[in-house]
């Protein structure tokens, strides 16, 4: 019988069904980080038990790091105890720790990509609800919470309850200066931010086989947004290329085996799914949100919802209230909208591509004044091919401040915050009220070329305008 | 680890309105700076309640009417957004026993039913109802039945919740937390390990 991707990997990790009817399912890999997992390792303490394979169970610190020193100890206490506490029980239980001092600490999306420690085929847990994005290699991976993270230390699985699958076809041709970050902005406006509920997102179609891993994982990323517990794509050529001779990547007679298994495992040509969505490369537009949901989306040359045009009440005073909140004008264009601060970062749009692309059109611009533009890169190893390839420079001189790496301005655990209302042009995940650390702080998500241009411009702007972008894929062309 | 079968949750309830409540709203990111989650329930809602100088808001929860509510009702996927655990355990810290709500976010629904807190959905008016009779009469029981869906207040009044069978069956059953029954399963954890090649070697 024909399979998807998501069914094999849930046979083959299901151990036995548990007397609630859920299965218990074996977590090959579980990522950690400082924010969600002191609780879990208090738990185990409390109930004697150990780590069942520490080898397969990697840390890493994002969260609470500043990017501007990251000397130790921090200047933030309750930061700092936190940081000592991972470092502790990554060694009492005997868990490999990336720390700041690895050259590989940064954003736990990033980090299990980069060490080939994500792989097609395998389950991935994290307590961290953008887990999804190891689904970009054919993974399948969960966001969890810290009880289940005691689960999966302790246990090496977790109790969950089978999804269905949705396959998202994406076909055709992405319109010059459309991205990736676009594609999900647009899928979660089209399904919704509640949509995906109880579906695995299997994303396909020619739109993701052209793709770059990293444009995969900017949408994998977000699959939460729309709801879904995980999304992915299916193992390629491009996966495996990406994955060959990483740090952690099998090597020798192993890596061809493990290819073998990794093509077996994508989903059969012909097998079904439980809801299928086509969607036009055509009809994307560079993307923002207007709201405080991640599918309160317009493309940016659209207008601001009017609430008065409203099909339902709910949906009237839902519009209104985030009206309200972003201090934005019914009905007017979100074009011109004026910001405050540029963010480009997160494990969302923290990637190498991410900071090439935007370098490729800043030359000779330079952030207006008044904007105050940070550029996070989302790993130390991140940064240091920034460097390298003078990515980071040209980012300097177009006046963005240059940081270190970790989480940032996504969720401003750290000393990256907005004051007061200010407005952030972010190429981040969420847009909740408060999410960026001031509880009135305001938040529009876009591509990070898109922050560039509102960068420059002091105001959300089609960056094809500002940076000519027809013509220059023509050019490049 | 022994745990107790939850049939049913009695208590007070307050009425937070609102649908898409999110987990940063139920306990904003910078009070995740802990390696406990003792002293959480102080934090809950935080921002919606308190102004930057510490002064309170309006907000149902700083209303003294229902200061020893241990029932919420909310509106439509309530628990939206980052998976922290953080925000069901400010809810339990703070008080809260059980959520009526419209509709749930998935892994929030997860984590509030290993902590041994229900969460049941029930119709917008059926909780339009409810909140009426907090309101008039803030000392109203609650009694959220776990075992037979359904939600009983005032003199006789009721109406029926859902609550997905798993979820009833580990709450009902005493299991809602399920680390002993996954660790009594460590041999056919092993068996299924040693199938995967890339847990080998
Ligand atoms: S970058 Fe943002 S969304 Fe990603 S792990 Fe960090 S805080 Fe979470």
């Amino acid at each position: 019988m024909s399979k998807s991707l998501f069914e094999k990997v849930w046979e083959a990790h299901s151990v036995r069904k548990l007397a609630n009817g859920q299965t218990q399912l074996l977590i090959g890999t579980h990522l950690i980080h400082e924010v969600t997992s002191p609780q879990a390792f208090g738990m185990l303490r409390d109930l004697g038990l150990k780590v069942k394979y520490p080898e397969r169970t990697f840390a890493t610190v994002d969260h609470i790091v500043p990017t501007l020193s990251q000397e130790e100890p921090f200047a933030d206490p309750l930061a700092d105890a936190m940081i000592k506490e991972l470092a502790k029980n990554a060694e009492e239980f005997g868990v490999t720790y990336f720390d700041l001092s690895s050259g590989r600490q940064g954003i736990v999306h990033v980090v299990g990509p980069e060490q080939g420690i994500t792989q097609p085929g395998t389950t991935i847990a994290c307590g961290d609800s953008h887990t999804a994005t190891h689904g970009a290699f054919g993974a399948i991976a969960f966001g969890i919470g810290t009880t289940q993270i005691r689960d999966v230390l302790a246990t090496q699985t977790m109790a969950m309850s089978k999804l269905k699958v949705r396959r998202i076809n994406v076909d055709g041709e992405l319109p010059p200066g459309v991205y990736a970050k676009d594609v999900i902005l647009h899928i979660i406006k089209l399904l919704g931010a509640k949509g995906g509920i109880g579906y695995a997102y299997e994303y396909g179609g020619s739109v993701f086989d052209n793709f770059s891993m990293e444009e995969r994982m900017t949408v994998c990323n977000m699959s939460i947004e729309g709801g879904a517990r995980c999304g992915y794509v299916n193992p390629d050529e491009k996966t495996f290329e990406y994955l060959k001779g990483r740090p952690y990547s099998p090597k020798d007679e192993a890596w061809d085996e493990a290819v073998e298994r990794w093509k077996a495992i994508a989903s059969d040509p012909d097998c079904d799914y439980d809801d299928v969505v086509n969607i036009r490369a055509e009809d994307i537009a560079p993307s923002v949100t207007w709201g405080i949901s991640p599918d309160h989306g317009i493309f940016v040359d659209e207008t601001i919802p009017d609430p008065a045009k409203a099909k339902t009440e709910a949906e009237r005073e839902s519009i209104q209230e985030a009206l309200d909140y972003m201090k934005l004008e019914a009905g007017a264009p979100i074009k011109g909208t004026k910001i405050d601060v540029a963010f480009v970062g997160s494990c969302t749009n923290g990637r190498v591509s991410d900071f090439r692309e935007v370098a490729k059109f800043i030359k000779g611009h330079h952030v207006v004044e008044g904007v105050k533009a940070i550029a996070v890169p989302g790993s130390q190893i991140v940064a240091h091919l920034c460097e390298k390839e003078g990515l980071a420079d040209i980012f300097r001189e177009a006046g963005f401040e240059w940081r270190g790496a970790g989480c940032s301005m996504c969720l401003a655990m750290n000393p990256d915050k907005l004051i007061g209302d200010q407005l952030c042009a972010s190429s981040s995940n969420r847009n909740f009220k408060g999410r960026q650390g001031s509880p009135i702080g305001r938040t529009i998500l876009m591509s990070p070329v898109m922050v560039a241009a509102a960068a420059i411009t002091g105001e959300v702007s089609d960056a094809r305008e500002v940076f000519q972008v027809a013509d220059s894929a023509a050019l490049a062309g | 680890m022994a745990l107790e079968k939850i049939l049913q949750v009695t208590g007070k309830g307050v009425y937070v309105p609102g649908s898409d409540i999110d987990t940063d709203r139920i306990i904003p990111a910078r009070f995740m700076k802990c390696v406990t989650f003792d002293g959480l329930g102080e934090y809950l809602f935080y921002d919606v309640r308190f102004n930057e100088d510490g002064s309170e808001k309006p907000h149902p929860l700083n209303d003294p009417k229902f200061k020893e509510a241990s029932i919420l009702l909310s509106g439509v996927n309530f628990g939206c957004g980052s998976s922290r655990e953080h925000a069901p355990q400010a809810l339990y810290r703070y008080g809260i026993r059980a959520v009526i709500a419209q509709s749930f976010a998935e892994i929030f629904f997860g984590n509030c039913t290993t902590l041994g807190v229900p969460c049941v959905a029930a119709t917008a008016e059926d909780i339009e109802a409810l909140a009426k009779a907090i309101e008039a009469d803030p000392a109203t029981e609650i009694k959220v039945d776990v075992e037979n869906g359904r939600v009983f207040f005032g003199d006789g009044q009721q109406f029926p919740v859902h609550i997905p069978d798993t979820a009833r069956e580990a709450l009902i059953s005493a299991k809602w937390d399920p680390i002993g029954e996954l660790l009594e399963g460590a041999p056919e954890v092993e068996a299924t390990a040693s199938q995967l090649a890339y847990l080998q070697g």
